[in-house]
């Protein structure tokens, strides 16, 4: 069914910004302009007063479990769990069980993404067999199977050696190589920011510095290969540093934020809260500065989630037991619009963030309104006030720091390919 | 007026009020183990629970011989005869614990934070005897006693502490209590011992032990943890011992009475010279017989709260 969205105020990052209507035939976008006549008994038209109209969000960055830990998450409770949060496109991180380091466990995670129908799912393949850092994944297979980018993510690789290799053959695909940057030796079991908060807790820490050292390594490697380096959520003053002098000199490196580096500190993890444990951790209000310049300036590209779901059993263990990871699917658009009420970013660049920016990253053909594009969009009440609930989630997990908080903007409708894949029926009236 | 909270996790969330009033509910305490018949009814028909996961005697046997002189029923669990070799979690053994009615369960456990994750989950009281690196409240109370017994006060008093102050929760506990009481606090490790931004516990952050003993009333050495030498924290336990440890030479550098401890147990020969260990200064017994004051004094006012 074709559909007109009428009355919204449409931003298409860097392509159009204003008051239009929206007009959707056979899933692709048909034509946005002002008050646009269309003849046609069957089409539905969705009233956006009030609503901004935007591409739907593409999430460089979520792990959804499947194959291996469903109990966690499923590819199909994940992308319920996106729409529901305004992700149309979303690139699902290796480490699943067995890891995707091969065609059958890409195909299998298409598959379930098919059956789902709800969001696009582009998935990630391991850098090296079973991400254990030591032999190229059979890399071509991978980018032919329908792989978007290679990371290890969670396993950061540790080899210089491998991942200059890693680099260079990703050149013949021009795959984005991402790394979860972290020089484990210095992390040395740490599972909090190390700083004044981890020394009053007593609890070991991974400093900054675990950071800092493989973003510089990994930018030298970049430059040395010419291969796209894309950093995974960066957290710190230093890796934001390194970013922003390697874009200056030409280099084919993006990188992306979490909501919660840009919104919380170390402070939140007080109390032993497992629900504020992630990795990279929350750090201090410098590095806050920092990211946020970052995104201001456009060292950082995009705002990616980290979605990591845990079972609840899992997060009520002892905080140096628990696992690292939030889930974030839900809560990136009332954060990130934080950033604009706080002056940080326009709306437009925000949005920009969560769209154009990672698509560009990924070199997907998502993020876009232009015509002809797929007609992938979300409808946000700017306005509307809500309470995080984690009961409420439509993931899996309900590991998030910010239950309870008070936000502003909430996703209202959210289209894939022109079907309506969510919609906000709680609060719709 | 008695204590107002349910749990003791740490010293950081104790007030001064609340500390001096553990530690003069534990005066009387250490009469009753000075007598023949050395218990009193006060928590009689009450449940205690000893729940170490890590390996302890002397707390352990001084929260068992606490609970016991105040006439409470005490059970000792740890791992290896209980469930968590099963793969059954903290929390759970810890209701199962709580639905057998236990009054105040005591936690030893390797993971920071582990009593204030269970202080929130069950009604007992909890009794934090150690977690990880953060705290060792109890031990902390016992040395305040003991400084307070010998000194006759603690504000003022000018006190240092030697050792890996990283790993220990013994040198967390202690610093909160001293800084609180008032007392000048000067801490003695390796750089790479001290945490980041150790100094904004208020404390004196030295490395060299012979300039940080002038004009000190006390010195607490800590254990230094042998198994760490793999950690790349001191070269050898010989260099450490030549730097950091106490020697009959350095006690000569601190105040005339200076009193020495321990939280024990001893590397004799490591942190501290034998003969300064059984030397006139040393109340290292002193502390482990006014641990069991301290602990008795604590358990009753928790247990007259609830």
């Amino acid at each position: 069914m074709n559909m007109l969205i009428r009355g919204g105020q449409v931003i298409d990052p860097g392509r159009f910004n204003g008051s239009a209507d929206v007009l959707i035939v056979d899933g692709k976008i048909s034509a946005i302009d002002k008050k646009l006549q269309v003849k046609d008994e069957n089409l539905r038209v969705v009233d956006a007063k009030d609503y901004i109209v935007c591409p739907g969000f593409v999430d460089l960055h979520v792990h959804f479990r499947e194959p291996g830990f469903e109990y966690k998450e499923t590819i199909a409770s994940g992308v319920a769990s996106a729409v529901a949060g305004g992700f149309t496109a979303v690139c699902c991180m290796p480490n699943t069980k067995p890891v995707n380091d091969c065609q059958a466990v890409t195909d299998l995670i298409l598959k379930q993404a098919e059956r789902a129908h709800k969001a696009r799912v582009y998935p990630i393949g391991a850098i090296t067999k079973g991400s254990e850092g030591k032999e190229l994944a059979e890399i071509g297979e991978l980018y032919e199977s329908g792989c978007v980018a290679i990371s290890d993510d969670g396993r950061p690789v540790m080899n210089g050696f491998i991942m200059r290799r890693a680099m260079e053959y990703a050149k013949t695909f021009n795959l984005p190589v991402v790394d979860h940057c972290e020089d484990l030796h210095l992390t040395n079991g740490g599972s909090m920011h190390e700083g004044l908060v981890s020394t009053e807790m007593g609890i070991p820490g991974i400093p900054a510095a675990a950071e800092d050292v493989m973003v510089a390594r990994n930018v030298a490697l970049a430059e040395m290969t010419g291969a796209r380096l894309h950093l995974a959520h960066v957290s710190t003053v230093g890796s934001v540093r390194s970013i922003r002098e390697a874009k200056a000199r030409g280099l084919p490196v993006t990188a992306e934020v979490c909501p919660h580096h840009f919104t919380l500190t170390d402070e939140a993890v007080r109390a032993f809260n497992t629900n504020a444990k992630m990795n990279p951790p929350l750090r201090t209000n410098t590095d806050i500065t920092a990211v946020r310049e970052g995104l201001q300036d456009g060292t950082i590209d995009a705002i990616a989630t980290d979605h990591a779901p845990h079972a609840v059993q899992e997060k009520e263990l002892q905080f140096d037991e628990a696992p690292f990871g939030i889930v974030g699917l839900e809560t990136a658009l009332p954060l990130t619009l934080r950033l604009v009420e706080e002056g940080v970013l326009s709306l437009e660049d925000a949005i920009a963030k969560l769209t154009k920016g990672p698509a560009q990253a990924f070199n997907l053909t998502d993020g876009t309104l232009s015509v002809g594009a797929n007609a992938d969009l979300v409808l946000i009440d700017p306005q509307q006030e809500w309470t995080i609930d984690p009961t409420k989630f439509h993931s899996k997990g309900r590991n998030t720091p910010f239950a309870g908080w008070q936000v502003k903007g909430k996703v209202m409708l959210t289209i894939v390919s022109g079907e309506i894949v969510f919609e906000d029926t709680a609060s719709s009236g | 007026m008695g204590l107002k909270r349910k749990d003791i996790l740490s010293i950081a969330s104790l007030s001064v009020d609340e500390i001096n009033m553990i530690l003069e509910a534990s005066e009387p305490f250490k009469e009753v183990s000075g007598r023949e018949i050395k218990k009193v009814p006060a928590l009689r028909g009450k449940t205690v629970v000893n729940l170490f996961f890590e390996p302890s005697t002397r707390t352990r046997t001084s929260f068992e011989l606490a609970a016991k002189r105040l006439s409470a029923d005490v059970i000792n669990f740890s791992p290896s005869s209980s469930s968590i070799v099963k793969g059954e979690t903290l929390l759970d053994t810890a209701k199962n614990i709580e639905s057998m009615q236990a009054d105040i369960i005591v936690l030893r456990h390797s993971s920071s934070g582990a009593a204030e994750t269970l202080g929130r989950a069950v009604r007992s009281s909890v009794i934090n005897a150690g977690d990880g690196w953060h705290e060792h409240p109890t031990q902390a109370l016992l040395d305040l006693f003991t400084i307070k017994e010998k000194k006759g006060g603690i504000s003022g008093l000018g006190v240092v502490i030697v050792g890996d102050l990283a790993h220990s929760r013994v040198a967390r506990s202690n610093i909160h209590g001293l800084v609180k009481m008032g007392a000048r606090v000067r801490v003695v490790s390796p750089p790479t011992m001290v945490p980041p931004f150790f100094d904004q516990l208020g404390v004196e952050v030295y490395h060299s032990f012979d300039e940080a003993l002038p004009g000190m009333d006390v010195i607490i050495m800590l254990r230094l943890q042998l198994e760490r030498q793999g950690w790349a924290l001191f070269p050898s336990i010989r260099e450490y011992s030549r730097l950091y440890g106490l020697t009959a030479e350095r006690v000569q550098l601190a105040k005339p009475n200076v009193l020495i401890m321990h939280p024990g147990p001893l590397n004799r020969g490591v942190e501290i010279a034998p003969e300064v260990a059984d030397s006139h200064g040393s109340v290292i017994l002193d502390q482990v017989t006014n641990g069991v004051a301290v602990r008795m004094g604590l358990m009753y006012l928790l247990s007259e709260l609830n």
